[in-house]
């Protein structure tokens, strides 16, 4: 008994935080429990890569997975502008490896060639340019007339708001989070 | 159907005189097509009666000599092709005519201006006394004047946004056309069967024909939806919605069509005749995409062989598409669905593999196809107004219209309700009254009614009548208002903006991030799905659709080229190396944004010496000279071959090239004294095109032929300040040309790292491409009659 009401208060606590249902964080426990093996914790595999932790827990969990909620109907225009801006922030993070608050040429020409790094070999020269022409694309159109002796350090997070403003991140960047259990399958640890 | 704007003169008034009376003389000529055929269907007859008996009464030798005719009129002969062409001439001219007109376009939909022209000439022609011919006739409508109007808007059809509202569209398409048949039908039953007092006409209406009015005025028209929606420039949701739901409903209308059709003869229907419609509609719809979707990858198939045949490489697309409806309609399943399905089925295949010039003339030949149609249907709608034969009841008709209005109104409203519980992004209030409000009714409806037997149907004049009140309520009172209701309710318009790499990049990596996280999750989403499909076209389909190394090239890097080879287009329309007219002007360039790389080795720049004039003169004749060598060996022009594009023919030996390029250019380090001047600089992709782009007939980078003769000279003492390294100036040039990718800005000396060398380079950039693109003197324009124009 006691068990279960402190558990529910701690839902409760979290729904408040993320935002999230209770049923949807129900579900998300118990995947989040096959994930890792019941334990308290996920552990990372590539623990030495740039830029990630060891080991994350579940309310760390439920706070990558809020970023996917999608608009309601009873949204409003401000708080529809303030979720754009947050998973902006979060594809900005992860871009942003280097964590200094720009992403830098290096950086994006990563995100190019890892995208297109499943589509066979892929010639360095056209990642390199495509990398190229969208960062000068970037560039010429957030701060237009730069004199040639300037460099543009990198694509700060208000550049990266404006290029992208036209996709209209919140009605893009969701996923449907199911409030009632499904038979959910075995994604193991062995993903690609 | 793109409206051009075409060049608005300031004295738009005086210019429209003349059209007009180019006008009328049409109309007059079209009136003397009518009237001749009467006049000459007496003499030749007689004529020929005169002839027999002659030749009965004389015997053998003793014809009557008539003189030689010099000019003859047979316009018996020329008949039905002359008065076809005058029709589709008329139907383009007054297309033109009404952009001359000042502020015209902007009010009043094209769509309205068409009828009341039809309605004129339909008048016209009755006033003459003539019979009006019957040119909406259902044959000519289904077989010839549908099919390109949904052909373009299948092939054209944006797959994702279509794709991710299926299940909205189908909902509305399905359910609210069903919902709209049996309200309407239904409604009207009941209406024409009170009044109990006088014994009305409309007594006779039984319970089925009235089903059978509801099911064939109950659709929205693709036609109708399409000429309106395109002026008013609304969001890609709504846009997607109305139309898809204009498209995806002929399965429903033919099903109801037959089936109501069939047993208005036996006058009751069963619980077993419904089930067998439902089975029926199932079969129609996915029978008509099955079709549709054999005859695409058949075309898909076809088009991989055709590099050597570029010529008739549109046609294939066009009469797979043809036929894939004429297969569906001889089942009777759903021929639109079928052309949708194909045009579809075969797009991203058939644009892998053909050429850029067979791209543009589809795009051209769909384009114009479908917009002489659309003319025509409007046009014909107004002339077979006029025809008749009305039957005019007030009762029904403004009952119809009002059921109409109604029903959809609460169809839209009650499908959303139930809509919005599945969907993520919601349907606002704003955007169900424009789904509402935007369900016209057009030609189909019309033609569908034509189609019913008199025997069968007393009361079909009735129906037609009824039917062509409603489509001219929807066209000129929906059409007309449509437009100052959507900047009323500011509705949210479409984005003009083109998709930018920037763009793309982050949708291709939303993809993939929403893939991953779905799985995280666990649960099989629909970005899953979508994932699956992408992988199975590219590990097994394109692999047998689309020919060489396409197949294996990604999405990104594909619309990176289509990019670079728009900016390349643009850069030499523009004039070649002056500034680039982007969306943004902007003076950022590629040096902005390289992290600072040290100086390029030093014995290089030290041998940039500024070069003379006189250098200048004959390095730029030499060049000119080795062109022109190139363009005579090109001569030999055959009708049935293109010019080769090597753009097509040696997309991956451009890419070898450049590698070797490369390689060259680091040999070439070392060389530091030698002119050599190849008649043909290679080749950075860009620079490549660009130039073929504005000079058709240097094809001379032909892989074959680009190791042309290049002249060595040595200098007489290698430290001469004289001395040009014109090579490196040109791999320099070219290795600038690759980091920049996708501009080629003259930098007029400013940028870079060495300033007098900079500007040399630049000038001698500038002047490159301005003496290539200058065909030269004696150049003949022979080979092609037109430059390589998008």
């Amino acid at each position: 008994m006691g068990a279960s009401q402190t558990r529910t208060e701690k839902y409760q606590d979290l729904a408040d935080k993320t935002g999230f249902s209770l049923e949807q964080i129900e579900n998300l426990h118990k995947r989040f429990q096959r994930l890792s093996d019941n334990e308290e914790t996920i552990r990372n595999q590539h623990p030495k890569e740039v830029g990630s932790c060891e080991e994350i827990g579940f309310e760390q969990f439920l706070m990558v997975m809020s970023h996917f909620r999608p608009p309601s109907l009873k949204t409003t225009e401000e708080e529809k502008e303030a979720m754009r801006k947050e998973k902006l922030r979060f594809l900005f993070n992860m871009h942003d490896t280097g964590n200094d608050g720009t992403i830098t040429l290096v950086e994006y020409r990563k995100v190019v060639e890892e995208l297109l790094s499943k589509s066979g070999d892929i010639e360095q020269e056209t990642v390199k340019a495509m990398a190229d022409a969208a960062m000068l694309e970037v560039a010429s159109t957030n701060v237009p007339h730069m004199a040639p002796d300037e460099f543009y350090e990198g694509i700060t997070f208000e550049h990266f708001e404006q290029i992208l403003k036209g996709l209209e991140m919140e009605t893009k960047m969701y996923i449907r989070f199911l409030d009632v259990e499904t038979p959910t399958l075995s994604c193991g640890n062995s993903t690609s | 159907m793109p409206s051009r704007t075409g060049s608005h003169s300031p004295t738009g008034i005086g210019k429209s005189l003349p059209e007009r009376g180019l006008l009328l003389l049409m109309v007059l000529v079209l009136l003397e097509g009518s009237v001749i055929p009467l006049g000459a269907a007496s003499s030749p007859d007689t004529g020929h009666q005169k002839n027999v008996d002659n030749h009965k009464a004389e015997g053998e030798k003793n014809h009557t000599k008539k003189a030689f005719p010099v000019l003859d009129l047979d316009y018996r002969h020329i008949q039905t092709p002359f008065e076809i062409s005058l029709w589709v001439l008329l139907a383009s001219v007054m297309k033109l005519g009404f952009h001359m007109i000042p502020r015209l376009p902007g009010i009043v939909p094209e769509s309205c201006l068409l009828i009341t022209v039809g309605l004129l000439v339909g008048g016209l022609i009755k006033l003459a006394g003539e019979k009006v011919p019957p040119v909406l006739d259902s044959q000519l409508f289904f077989l010839c004047l549908l099919p390109p109007i949904i052909l373009d808007a299948g092939y054209f059809l944006p797959i994702r946004p279509f794709m991710e509202n299926l299940g909205t569209i189908l909902m509305f398409a399905v359910v609210g056309t069903l919902w709209n048949a049996f309200f309407i039908g239904g409604l009207l039953y009941a209406v024409c069967q009170i009044q109990p007092a006088n014994p009305n006409e409309l007594h006779q209406l039984e319970i089925l024909p009235c089903l059978l009015f509801g099911s064939i005025i109950s659709a929205v028209d693709p036609v109708a939806v399409l000429a309106v929606f395109e002026e008013i420039h609304i969001n890609e949701l709504l846009h997607i919605l109305v139309f898809g739901e204009s498209l995806l409903n002929d399965a429903v209308t033919v099903v109801l069509y037959h089936l109501f059709e069939e047993y208005s003869a036996a006058g009751t229907v069963t619980v077993l005749d419904g089930f067998l419609g439902i089975i029926s509609f199932l079969v129609v719809s996915l029978g008509g995409i099955l079709v549709g979707a054999i005859y695409g990858i058949l075309a898909a198939f076809t088009s991989r062989f055709t590099s050597h045949t570029r010529v008739i490489e549109p046609l294939f697309v066009f009469v797979y598409s043809y036929m894939a409806y004429l297969s569906a309609e001889m089942f009777h399943l759903s021929g639109i669905m079928a052309l949708i399905a194909c045009g579809a089925v075969m797009r991203p295949y058939v644009e892998a593999n053909i050429s850029h010039k067979s791209h543009t003339t589809i795009k051209y030949f769909l384009k114009m196809w479908s917009s002489v149609s659309e003319t025509l249907i409007f046009i014909f709608l107004g002339v077979a107004t006029v025809d008749g034969p009305h039957h005019w009841n007030w009762t029904f008709v403004t009952v119809t219209v009002i059921l109409c209005l109604v029903s959809r109104v609460i169809g839209v409203v009650g499908l959303t309700c139930v809509i919005n519980k599945f969907r993520i992004v919601k349907l606002t209030t704003k955007d169900q009254f424009i789904v509402a409000y935007g369900g016209m009714r057009g030609a189909i409806a019309f033609s569908l009614g034509f189609l019913l037997k008199k025997e069968e149907f007393p009361m079909r004049e009735m129906f037609l009548t009824a039917i062509i009140t409603v489509i001219f309520f929807t066209v000129f009172v929906q059409g007309m208002t449509i437009k100052p209701l959507v900047e009323l309710l500011a509705v949210k318009k479409k984005q003009e903006a083109k998709r930018s790499i920037n763009e793309e990049i982050h949708t291709q990596f939303l993809d993939h991030l929403l893939t991953g996280i779905e799985d995280i999750c666990g649960h099989y989403g629909h970005h899953h799905w979508k994932d699956k499909l992408n992988r199975f076209n590219k590990k097994y389909v394109k692999k047998c659709l689309i020919a060489g190394e396409r197949s294996k090239e990604p999405q990104l890097i594909a619309f990176y080229h289509k990019m670079e080879m728009k900016q390349a287009i643009d850069l030499v329309e523009s004039g070649g190396g002056v500034n680039l007219p982007s969306a943004v002007p902007s003076t950022v360039s590629m040096q902005n944004i390289q992290p600072k790389k040290p100086p390029p080795a030093k014995p290089v720049e030290k041998a940039l010496p500024k070069m003379t004039k006189g250098r200048e003169e004959e390095i730029r004749q030499i060049l000119r000279s080795n062109l022109q060598k190139t363009r005579q060996r090109l001569r030999s022009y055959n009708r049935h071959t293109l010019v080769a594009d090597p753009y097509e023919d040696g997309f991956s030996e451009l890419l070898i090239k450049k590698q070797k390029m490369i390689a060259l250019e680091k040999k070439i380090k070392d060389m530091n004294y030698y002119l050599t001047v190849p008649a043909a600089p290679p080749d950075s992709p860009t620079m490549c095109r660009a130039r073929l782009a504005s000079d058709p007939q240097s094809y001379s980078s032909k892989p074959a032929m680009d190791r042309v003769p290049t002249i060595q000279v040595d200098l007489a003492s290698p430290q001469s300040p004289d001395s040009v390294n014109l090579m490196d100036e040109f791999r320099r040039a070219d290795q600038q040309e690759e980091d920049q990718g996708l501009t080629m800005k003259a930098p007029s000396g400013q940028s870079g790292f060495n300033r007098p060398g900079e500007a040399d380079r630049g000038r001698e950039q500038q002047k490159l491409t301005r003496c290539l693109s200058d065909p030269g003197p004696s150049a003949d324009e022979e080979e092609e009659e037109e430059p390589f124009l998008p």
